[in-house]
């Protein structure tokens, strides 16, 4: 890799790129995102390659590993370049086969596309199918396009250019074309990014920092992840432009601890752009020079919040600072500091390389762009979803996502994470912005979004919501570190059937002062699950509380298992039964022992009879 | 049974590690914690008080902060480390059951160790792989899509390997 | 005094850097607050000193401990919510330390009682997980003690749960507690704190403890005191000036 002293270089080498790699060239790109991986995408590398090169096709085609490429659920993903056909579900037994019938040979292997569960239709093409069509992908475009690891890969789609653009127009207009965009911040509290950057530019000393939140805690989410294993320049390219614009000349990416593909991809990629001259002194002549270190978090959701992530990184135990002052006046060291998310960062190469105009003509007027989404939970494409702004749940959820798996009825989406909340049916044409989000009871939040159905129990929600929060309390505040605990517990009486009228009074009351009263936003939030359970699924908690029955048939305390007389006398459900509650003559009727039973359910999941009954 | 004493620490080992690190700079403690446990596969007491004097903080300050993070250990892990993933999408799916079964299985809390140090059973808040819900992190390799059916014949394989 | 604030209509003048608490109690005011000590920096962990900020960078329900004074602020010390949201820290500390009298007068005065169930003990009987103890002996040069863990599980203690080689046995600690929950017990030998025990360096008229030996070790090193500082205490050296004194005039 040559070293680019100007954007003369940086073109000029990128003309060579291009001019060797044919547009329409062939090639074989297997997706090597953590999903895809842990269904074994991995081991079909060296399969491709033995394949190409027995059927003497290995210099013509050339194979490549890349990031996420969204469709998880139907892992692992294997794309076929020119065409953008699209392998489903790929096992290393079926790869001879792809290289002989469809590399080779030019046939189709029809039973590896996608088939709509619903209508039976099978996609040739990705770009056809419901779950891709409805997609507008910016930030996550390249990721079927790109080997991570390549920065060639990179450049020949048009990498670095922003960047050498952002130069060219100066820090100011920068800051302006960010502003005008109207960009805000993806990593949860939707804050105007062009505005922050401003701030921080504004503020008095020249020691400024800019860092990247890579924390991404919320439990659900996972596009963070997939950007830095998929593009990792993306992020850095953002970076640079946005440091450039605040006058920041040292970064820091801070990647939570659970995520170890991300820092070795990331720093991979922060070698190559060193060794490229994109990182370090006089940055492509302009005279701006910045380098980044990335940090690694030591495991805990509270150091997504700027001034626990600041602390992590100074070293210290991950307790938030009373705001103001604020990162942008005094954060890291004491320096002034601008903080964004890793999708946020990515998003601004688009805007630079485009224009605003272009970015706004995207999305809502007060919510621009585009949003990723992991679309996760009770839904049949699982998997991360990159969407225009003002899109509505229902075409999220139905259009994209293919409804609810098993024929079941649709409850509720989370949005938002622990500092979000659930929305019910009826707001499922409601645009996905932030405004209208925060409005319902929800949140935008990192852009979790998990699908729950009937046989999710909103109580048994919001109590999960609860224990996570109170175990991620860095524990300074009162009002979080106890309030949470008491309010855990109360839910745990509701789930339980100890719930009470009182039992409500004081969640509501505890609640309050948990919300007001709490240093960090961890505590402020934490309340939103309750709020927004007890605002659409009231009913259903007062089932719990009055009637002591759980409708979702969940709360263990409130449901029994029975044996229907559809059982044949297996003895299956008697032997895995781990309490040995399960009593019968092999061919006779089983009975379980309800004072040995603790509703494990694991005799619902083997039984093959459909004779075990849940009330 | 009593459990398996903590080995005696290489402190060359612990000094080695250390001096990667720029001496007193206090910024440098969590990356630290992460090299010594990347090496001894937990944080021994000793190698804890190395890192203090080393970066030339307290030690009440290296302690506070190893015990404030999830990701350190302070104690032994087992020989196998199994982890539940407890995010919302795995919640939602039954990773509760799961976490059950296994402690069941394995006669151990989970965020425990079993006494003769062969397998330690811990739950994490979502590691990402949202879209393979429940799932199962035995060793550092992922099982998505786990039920309570295909547990049998992940738990022996886990409890034999220890055996052998 | 450069900066005006208003608290509760009030006009009052304070230093910038200043913390409004601080200002508050100075000026009369009647702001509870445990965790809070102007020795040391504020972290805001009990959540009793609120105040309504009504003009001023963040509007709203605020600790008053770790907020600074700045031009133009107005606040006001009382509101039913600021009563109601205190009286819900109040009740959750006082599920902590229900026996301690400390809390059990601030429940009294504001007709606080509990209504829930206790939370898991913080592994010290009545401690509130207020820090102040941590901080001060940081600041006192010692850096004896942590804090541990984190949310529910969080207590404070010495590293490793070990007697500490930073902890000289002054007590210090056990002097800011606002629940004045930390054990320490003493013989005319020797005074143990924190699971050690440390001996008294005694005065050489009189015998009476002075300080302890590993305290004095640490004072004379750390502020270049002469050897025999400790040697007579408080008292004797009063009836030795006392003596001098009388030998000059008579």
């Amino acid at each position: 890799m040559p070293r680019f002293a100007s954007e003369k270089d940086l073109e000029s080498y990128r003309r060579t790129l291009l001019a060797s790699r044919a547009p329409d060239r062939r090639a074989v790109a297997v997706c090597a995102g953590t999903g895809c991986k842990a269904f074994g995408s991995a081991r079909l590398l060296p399969v491709f390659e033995s394949e190409l090169e027995k059927a003497s096709l290995k210099g013509s085609i050339e194979l490549r590993a890349t990031g996420c490429h969204g469709f998880c659920e139907r892992g692992p993903l294997v794309l076929i370049f020119p065409a953008g056909r699209l392998y489903t579900k790929v096992k290393p037994e079926d790869v001879p086969e792809i290289v002989r019938e469809d590399l080779a040979g030019g046939r189709v292997v029809e039973r590896l596309l996608y088939r709509d569960p619903v209508s039976g239709k099978s996609y040739e093409k990705e770009e056809d199918i419901p779950f891709y069509k409805h997609q507008q992908r910016l930030v996550l475009k390249n990721n079927g396009l790109l080997d991570p690891a390549s920065l060639d890969d990179y450049l020949a789609l048009g990498g670095y250019r922003a960047l050498a653009k952002a130069f060219a127009l100066g820090p100011e207009k920068v800051l302006d074309e960010v502003k005008k965009s109207g960009l805000r911040g993806r990593g949860g509290a939707g804050f105007w990014t062009g505005r922050k950057w401003e701030i921080c530019r504004a503020a008095p000393g020249r020691d400024k920092v800019v860092i990247c939140n890579a924390d991404e805690g919320d439990p659900g989410a996972f596009m963070d992840r997939s950007v830095i294993e998929g593009n990792p320049h993306s992020v850095l390219e953002g970076m640079l432009i946005g440091a450039f614009a605040i006058g920041a000349n040292t970064g820091c990416v801070y990647i939570r601890q659970e995520y170890p593909l991300a820092v070795e991809r990331l720093g991979r990629a922060v070698a190559a752009a060193r060794e490229a001259g994109l990182l370090g002194e006089n940055i492509l002549g302009s005279g701006f020079s910045f380098d980044l270190k990335i940090y690694r978090g030591g495991g805990a959701f509270v150091c997504g919040e700027e001034s626990a992530m600041i602390a992590s990184i100074e070293g210290r135990r991950g307790v938030p600072r009373r705001r103001p002052p604020y990162p942008a006046q005094s954060g890291l060291w004491g320096r002034p500091t601008n903080i964004n998310n890793v999708e946020t960062w990515a998003n601004v190469p688009w805007i630079i390389d485009r224009g605003a105009d272009w970015y706004r003509a995207i999305g809502t007027e007060h919510s621009t762009g585009t949003k990723i989404f992991s679309l996760v939970g009770k839904v049949n494409n699982t998997g991360l979803v990159e969407v225009p702004m003002g899109i509505s749940l229902r075409r999220i959820v139905f259009d994209i996502g293919g409804g609810i798996p098993g024929g079941k009825k649709f409850k509720a989406v989370q949005t938002g994470g622990p500092s979000g909340g659930c929305l019910p049916e009826s707001k499922l044409d409601i645009p996905v912005e932030f405004d209208t989000l925060v409005r319902e009871g929800a949140m935008m939040g990192s852009g979790g979004m998990i699908v729950m159905d009937e046989s999710t129990c909103m109580v048994d929600v919001a109590r999960y919501f609860l224990n996570f929060l109170k175990y991620e309390s860095c524990g300074n505040c009162t009002s979080c570190r106890d309030g949470l605990y008491q309010l855990h517990r109360l839910f745990s009486d509701i789930a339980e059937g100890r719930g009470t009228e009182q039992t409500l009074a004081l969640v509501e009351e505890l609640a309050a002062t948990v919300k007001a009263t709490s240093l960090c936003a961890l505590g402020s939030t934490a309340v939103n699950p309750v709020e927004s359970t007890l605002k659409y699924f009231r009913e259903e908690i007062l089932a719990h509380v009055r009637d002591r029955r759980c409708p979702a048939k969940v709360c263990k305390a409130l449901i029994t298992f029975t044996i229907t007389d559809q059982c044949n006398g297996c003895t299956l459900c008697a032997k895995r039964c781990p309490q040995q509650a399960i009593s019968g003559a092999v061919k006779k009727l089983h009975v379980i022992d309800q004072q040995k039973c603790i509703k494990c359910g694991i005799c619902l999941d083997v039984c093959k009879q459909d004779a075990v009954r849940v009330e | 049974m009593t459990p398996a004493a903590a080995p005696a620490v290489d402190t060359a080992k612990v000094k080695e590690i250390l001096s990667r690190h720029p001496a007193g700079d206090a910024g440098e403690l969590v990356n630290v914690l992460h090299d010594l446990q990347a090496e001894f596969r937990y944080l021994p007491e000793e190698a804890l008080r190395l890192a203090a004097e080393h970066l030339k903080i307290s030690q009440a300050q290296v302690f506070g902060v190893a015990t404030f993070y999830e990701g350190f250990h302070l104690k032994p892990r087992g020989k196998h480390v199994c982890t539940v993933c407890m995010g919302t999408a795995c919640h939602v799916r039954g990773a509760p059951k799961l976490l059950e079964q296994l402690e069941r299985d394995f006669k151990v809390r989970a965020g425990g160790t079993t006494p003769d140090l062969q397998v330690t059973l811990e739950t994490v808040n979502c590691v990402g792989a949202c879209a393979l819900g429940p799932l199962l992190i035995v060793d550092g390799e992922y099982h998505g899509n786990m039920n309570v059916g295909r547990l049998p014949k992940l738990v022996d394989s886990v409890l034999k390997e220890g055996k052998s | 005094m450069a900066i005006r604030i208003f608290i509760d209509e009030q006009e009052v003048k304070a230093e910038p850097g200043e913390s409004v608490l601080a200002v508050a109690r100075r000026a009369g005011f009647d702001i509870p607050a445990l965790c809070y000590h102007e020795a040391v920096d504020s972290i805001g962990a009990c959540r009793l000193c609120l105040v309504e900020v009504l003009a001023g960078s963040r509007p709203g329900i605020s600790t008053s401990c770790n907020m600074k004074v700045e031009d133009g602020l107005r606040i006001a010390t009382d509101s039913p919510q600021i009563r109601r949201d205190r009286a819900s820290n109040l009740e959750l500390l006082l599920l902590r330390a229900p026996a301690n009298p400390v809390l059990r007068d601030l429940a009294a005065r504001w007709g606080v009682r509990p209504r829930l169930q206790p939370p898991p003990d913080a592994g010290i009987a009545n401690c509130i997980l207020c820090e102040l103890c941590v901080r001060v002996c940081a600041a006192l040069g010692h850096n004896a003690l942590a804090a541990v863990g984190r949310g529910e599980k969080k207590r404070v203690g010495p590293a490793f749960g070990k007697p500490s080689e930073g902890c000289v046995g002054c007590g210090a600690c056990l002097s800011v507690c606002p629940t004045r929950c930390i054990v320490m017990k003493e013989t005319s030998a020797a005074r143990t704190i924190w699971g050690q025990s440390f001996d008294f360096h005694r005065c050489r008229v009189c015998g009476q403890p002075v300080i302890t030996e590993r305290h004095r070790a640490f004072a004379i090193a750390r502020c270049g005191l002469p050897e025999d500082y400790y040697d007579v205490c408080e008292s004797c050296k009063q009836s030795q000036a006392s003596q001098r004194f009388a030998g000059v005039v008579w």
